[in-house]
């Protein structure tokens, strides 16, 4: 395991600025997750550590030294993909065994058969050693393909949306699994998502990607709470932040052109009018959208709120952000 | 403007039963939800209710008359399919207007209505653009003009933004809603998405195995499922089951799970065997030193205003919903506050929940 420094990487393709002066440390030791919406350069990110593609400025370096001029090989870096490949007429076992029997490695059998009987205990496929990969359900593929880069014990695992195929109930319990994993590994994980679920729920650091620029690197509770524009403060909350202008509840600090308020910030105790539009019961909360003059917004209530369309209550901003005329926070 | 009531409805394609037995009623202006996992029968009951498939046994009536075995060109009701289809070679007026003229329509009044359409959609800048070059909001707006135009009775729509990016799916679906809430017109959605059930339907039907679980407001499906597989499907994360042995009888007030007397509201029915499950939402579990079980805290995840937490107990891992501001550390031991009267008890044996003073009117309402 080793800690990974990105360093001003820039990488274009064609005219396209895939990745735009990049800085970032991933500490030994931690489950780092990138985050942003296709195209934001996450996928260039991971290939350029990878060694896959050369950056066209700046340095990676692993464990302190530069590998620019090492191949991907010498890099000692596993990754798994979105879509889980394995080699269907092998045994799970043969799969996970499979790059250990690199002959560049020259691992002996009974060394290989204890590291795969470790991680199959960690990833809960010991019982389907024996199955061959087409028997098994895609959660257990993807699990095996998870697996087939933990054996390895690699420097560092570079993650590409390796849950983003699977359907909503395996996706929450492959990221409590990976989580655990990593934790119980003390693995160093760089993982890559647009989903701002696995980003927050995972992440022991988190970085927001906007068009091939690092906009904000820190814990999941930094980001949310202290977005440092705009772009950031949508990406993370649902429902996504409430954007108004700075004086919609009057005046906002010198600079600021707008006022974002996070659904959960907004007190129904006083305040402006605002009618509701409609209640939506999601079960354990309750969305309220809401009318406020030319402005539409969306609050929280209580499960079994009394609220109901047409009524008109009386809001006013708590702990709001602040942002200018280009979306830079103000306060 | 209609109200379709379904009486028993069955099909059955050879010797599979895609629907066993349907019954439910759609209201007038009613938006309503037939949601469940792929193969449950959701589609085969909307193809049903809209006429392009027959059904083996049973009843649709659509305003009062029975429309069971007619084909689709005489139920008049419009139906949006998930991969909306234009006609590539027609403007976007051309698209709306076609339904209208090929009935036709005088061309006055045609204009009128789309005119009327465009107006609601708020696509009233694009009409005379090809549909080629539209975005895929725009399309779908399109689409659902062409389907709005006619003013058919009801609509069908088969998982219509199924295939849009979670992000668009959001803002879609807030639109069709409005859109719902201006026409008022009876509207019959097929999805497996339970969020988005929950979120824009007036009522829901829950299928499973070509069965009807429950049908009813989605906060009392929320509060009180009816069955195992309801509890489990709606929610996220999904209600916890307690597994446990244990007698329950017509009157109790509380369980006994191991050494823990549980409270929670008085029983209505006894259950058959022994083999229970107390189901608890996540959010209805406080974590505290004095709780009614203990738990291992196995993992964290924030999500911003909460956190869920996963704690391994005697009787399974169990999910909790706390705020964020709450300090929880990992591996540590703590106590588990279940809230009795949010409490279910189901019999596992048959899935089904037990009647409580609590969901005795939600299950037999």
């Amino acid at each position: 395991m080793a800690e990974v420094i990105l360093s001003n990487l820039s990488k274009s393709f064609g005219d396209t600025h895939a990745l735009v002066d990049v800085s970032l440390t991933i500490p030994d030791g931690a489950f780092v997750v990138l985050l942003g919406p296709t195209g934001a350069g996450k996928t260039t990110t991971l290939r350029l550590i990878a060694g896959l593609d050369r950056p066209d400025k700046g340095d990676v370096r692993i464990g302190g030294q530069s590998v620019l001029a090492d191949t991907p090989a010498q890099r000692d870096v596993a990754m798994v993909f979105q879509q889980y490949s394995l080699y269907p007429h092998m045994t799970v076992r043969d799969n996970l065994a499979f790059p250990l029997r690199s002959p560049v490695l020259n691992v002996p059998e009974g060394e290989i058969t204890k590291q795969i009987n470790a991680v199959a205990d960690v990833l809960r496929i010991s019982h389907k050693l024996d199955n061959k990969a087409t028997q098994l359900s895609g959660g257990e593929m993807q699990r095996v393909s998870i697996g087939r880069a933990l054996v390895r014990n690699p420097r560092i695992y570079l993650m590409d949306e390796p849950l983003s195929s699977l359907d909503a109930k395996l996706r929450a319990e492959l990221r409590v699994e990976l989580k655990r994993i990593h934790a119980e590994m003390g693995a160093t994980f760089l993982y890559v998502t647009h989903d701002q679920i696995e980003a927050m729920t995972m992440g022991s650091l988190v970085g927001v990607l906007d068009a091939g620029r690092l906009v904000q690197f820190g814990t999941p509770r930094e980001i949310y709470d202290n977005p440092v524009n705009l772009y950031v403060a949508t990406r993370l909350g649902q429902p996504r932040i409430n954007v108004l202008p700075a004086d919609a509840f009057g005046h906002g600090p010198a600079g600021a052109t707008q006022i974002g308020l996070r659904p959960e910030h907004i007190a129904i105790d006083g305040g402006q009018a605002a009618a509701i539009l409609r209640v939506e019961h999601l079960g354990d909360q309750t969305r309220l959208h809401l009318e406020m003059g030319a402005h539409r917004l969306i609050t929280l209530a209580a499960a079994h709120t009394a609220h109901q369309p047409g009524d008109t209550i009386h809001i006013r901003p708590e702990n709001p952000l602040w942002f200018d005329a280009s979306g830079i926070r103000v306060t | 403007m209609a109200e379709i009531v379904i009486r028993n409805l069955r099909k059955e394609f050879g010797a599979f039963t895609a629907v066993k037995g349907s019954s439910f009623t759609i209201a007038d202006g009613e938006f309503f939800m037939l949601l469940g996992p792929s193969g449950c029968g959701k589609t085969t009951t909307l193809r049903m209710i809209a006429g392009l498939e027959l059904p083996t046994s049973g009843e649709i009536l659509i305003d009062g008359e029975n429309v069971s075995q007619k084909p689709a060109s005489q139920r008049d009701i419009a139906f949006v399919f998930q991969m909306f289809a234009l006609y590539p070679h027609m403007n976007v007026r051309k698209n709306i207007s076609y339904p209208l003229v090929s009935q036709g329509l005088p061309p006055a009044q045609v204009k009128a209505k789309v005119a009327e359409v465009a107006r609601i959609l708020g696509i009233e800048a694009i009409l005379d653009k090809p549909v080629g070059g539209l975005s895929g909001g725009d399309r779908q707006r399109v689409a659902l003009g062409r389907a709005i135009v006619r003013s058919p009775k009801a609509f069908m729509m088969d998982e219509p933004l199924g295939a849009l990016d979670a992000e668009f799916r959001e803002h879609m679906s807030e639109e069709l809603r409005a859109l719902h809430d201006r026409m008022k017109a009876t509207t019959v959605y097929v999805t497996h998405d339970q969020l988005e059930a929950m979120q824009m339907g007036d009522k829901i039907v829950v299928m499973n195995h070509g069965v009807v679980e429950q049908f009813g407001r989605p906060q009392d499906i929320y509060d009180h499922p009816a069955t195992m597989f309801v509890a489990e499907f709606i929610g996220s994360p999904a209600m916890n089951f307690l597994r446990f042995d244990g007698v329950a009888a017509a009157g109790d007030e509380a369980v006994r799970i191991g050494d823990a007397q549980i409270s929670l509201p008085r029983l209505q029915e006894a259950a058959s065997g022994r083999a229970l499950a107390l189901g608890v939402r996540p959010e209805h579990i406080q974590l505290k030193d004095a709780g009614h079980l203990r738990g291992r805290t196995l993992a964290t995840e924030y999500l911003g205003t909460t956190q869920i937490i996963t704690v391994e107990t005697g009787y399974g891992p169990v999910k909790v919903r706390a705020p964020s501001s709450q300090v929880v550390k990992t591996g540590e031991t703590v106590g588990l506050h279940l809230t009795a009267q949010a409490l279910s008890l189901f019999d596992t044996a048959s899935g089904r929940a037990l009647r409580t003073a609590a969901n005795a009117g939600v299950l037999h309402g």
